[in-house]
């Protein structure tokens, strides 16, 4: 992206990286739209409900009328709150949802070895990491400013809980880079290219790896489920024991903006088991070097598919599990995070840095 | 292209697309302010609890086991941010790079398995 701003000078680039944002964020909204729609649709389906079908052809327009009703809804703001904290909390967490955003790429470039990306940061996976780390702050503040207390519990067991699976997100995360020896998200999908047997979930190319890699893909998988506040997971908003949890007090657009961070960042954490473990935008085959060379749009788009289609499919995985499985209790809880994962994950660690050091994998 | 410009240009989207998100978000809570109705009285504006008058401080004490999440969170997650940069690098450090992290992590598994000995991982 960069040397697109540099050849473009000092107008053309700035406004160039202002488009692309523009057209990309537009685009992640329309996509959550839609991908909130299927959420219920699916939850639905479990059920044997037809879910929302009013709303436009097959309720298709169903998330923009909850937009609207949102939009139209009163702000009402408790009266000891803390009326600042209150208000910027919900735009925090979107904010920073938001901005993970920035360093995922989506598709493979028409030139070898990049990608469409808005910003191709070299410490890619230590910006998510960070990004994901402060989206605590949303829930604590917003928990903390409603003064009543159910959001205060709320605040407490989400903060503990989303701080305990972002431990074991961070050793799986390492198992990943230490295959690759690079954080750059685009050098990760890349090192997965040659088809689905060299995918990190499977990696057969390190072969005895399938049986640390696979469970890590799990790992990371049920920690994303409880790092997003997700069922089986979702005790912040237990509604049988915590009405809410930490969204209690909120309505209106506030509360819609926690709620569309909420499922940015879980889109975000598909696409990053989609980039870390599922080979990112690269086909279940390999293209070959030489229709790669001659199409590179072809290739791109191919790609974008791909990478979308895996996003999907792991979304669904996500809608799957909030109707199938029942609620954890909170002790559960603490004791799969933190007896389970992460010792599991810290001693994979171990065996993957002792498979690259004694096989040479990264020199 | 000086190494500042180079890192400059590399995150300025970042703050572009931070800044947007944050203007998308306020603009949907400006329309809620703009477009919605609003007639406060003190029933609505009280704060939520099963419909009785809140009795005592919202913010009360909480058990002392959340504050040692805490503190075992703030330990591992430096150690993880210890070990991007060692796992990136260890085709350079090799064996010595290897063992002394081994060690290391020895070390703070000790402490771990203190922690979870002394029963700070129960929730009953």
């Amino acid at each position: 992206m960069s040397n697109y701003v540099e050849s473009l000078g000092q107008l053309w680039g700035p406004l160039l990286v202002l488009g692309q944002i523009a057209l990309f964020t537009l685009v992640l909204l329309l996509s959550i739209a839609f991908l909130l729609l299927l959420d219920r649709k699916v939850w639905a389906g479990v059920m044997m409900r037809k879910g929302p079908n009013v709303v436009g052809p097959f309720g298709l327009m169903q998330s923009f009328a909850d937009f609207g009703k949102f939009l139209l809804k009163e702000i009402v703001i408790p009266a000891g709150a803390n009326k600042t904290v209150f208000l910027i909390a919900p735009i925090l967490t979107c904010t920073l949802a938001f901005a993970a955003w920035a360093a995922i790429p989506v598709a493979p470039g028409t030139a070898s070895g990049t990608s469409w990306v808005i910003s191709n940061l070299n410490v890619g996976v230590l910006y998510l990491f960070a990004i994901s780390s402060l989206g605590v702050y949303g829930i604590i503040m917003g928990g903390w400013a409603s003064n009543s207390k159910y959001p205060f519990l709320g605040a407490l067991r989400s903060a503990a809980q989303m701080v305990s699976y972002e431990v074991s997100i961070g050793f799986v995360i390492v198992t990943v880079i230490l295959l690759v020896g690079s954080m750059n998200l685009t050098d990760i999908v890349n090192a997965q290219e040659g088809g689905i047997w060299t995918w990190h979930a499977f990696s057969f190319q390190h072969f005895p790896l399938i049986l640390v890699m696979f469970p890590m893909f799990i790992i990371f998988f049920v920690s994303a489920l409880a790092e997003t506040n997700r069922p089986p997971f979702d005790l912040p908003e237990a509604e049988s024991e915590l009405v809410a949890g930490y969204q209690v007090e909120y309505g209106s657009t506030p509360y819609l903006l926690f709620m569309l961070g909420e499922y940015l960042n879980i889109v975000l954490m598909c696409a990053l088991m989609t980039i870390l473990f599922l080979g990112g935008w690269h086909g279940p085959f390999a293209l070959g070097e030489e229709f790669v060379r001659d199409h590179p749009f072809v290739n791109a788009f191919a790609g974008l598919f791909w990478f979308m289609f895996k996003i999907l499919f792991l979304f669904i995985m996500f809608a799957m599990v909030k109707a199938i499985v029942p609620r954890y209790r909170y002790d559960q809880l603490m004791r799969l995070g933190w007896k389970i994962f992460l010792p599991t994950s810290l001693v994979a660690v171990l065996i993957v840095s002792g498979y690259v050091v004694y096989l040479g994998v990264q020199s | 292209m000086s190494e500042i410009e180079r890192l400059a240009l590399d995150y300025l989207p970042v703050i572009i697309f931070l800044v947007i998100g944050a203007v998308i978000s306020g603009l949907f809570i400006l329309g809620s302010v703009l477009l919605a109705p609003s007639n406060p009285d003190p029933e609505k504006n009280s704060a939520y609890e099963c419909g009785f008058p809140a009795f005592d401080d919202a913010r009360m004490k909480f058990d002392v086991r959340f504050y040692l999440v805490a503190i075992l969170f703030i330990i591992f997650d430096l150690e993880v941010a210890f070990l991007f940069p060692w796992a990136v690098s260890l085709g350079t450090i090799g064996l010595v790079g290897f063992w002394s992290m081994v060690g290391f992590l020895g070390v703070l598994t000790i402490g771990f398995v203190y922690e979870w000995r002394r029963g700070a991982l129960e929730w009953e």
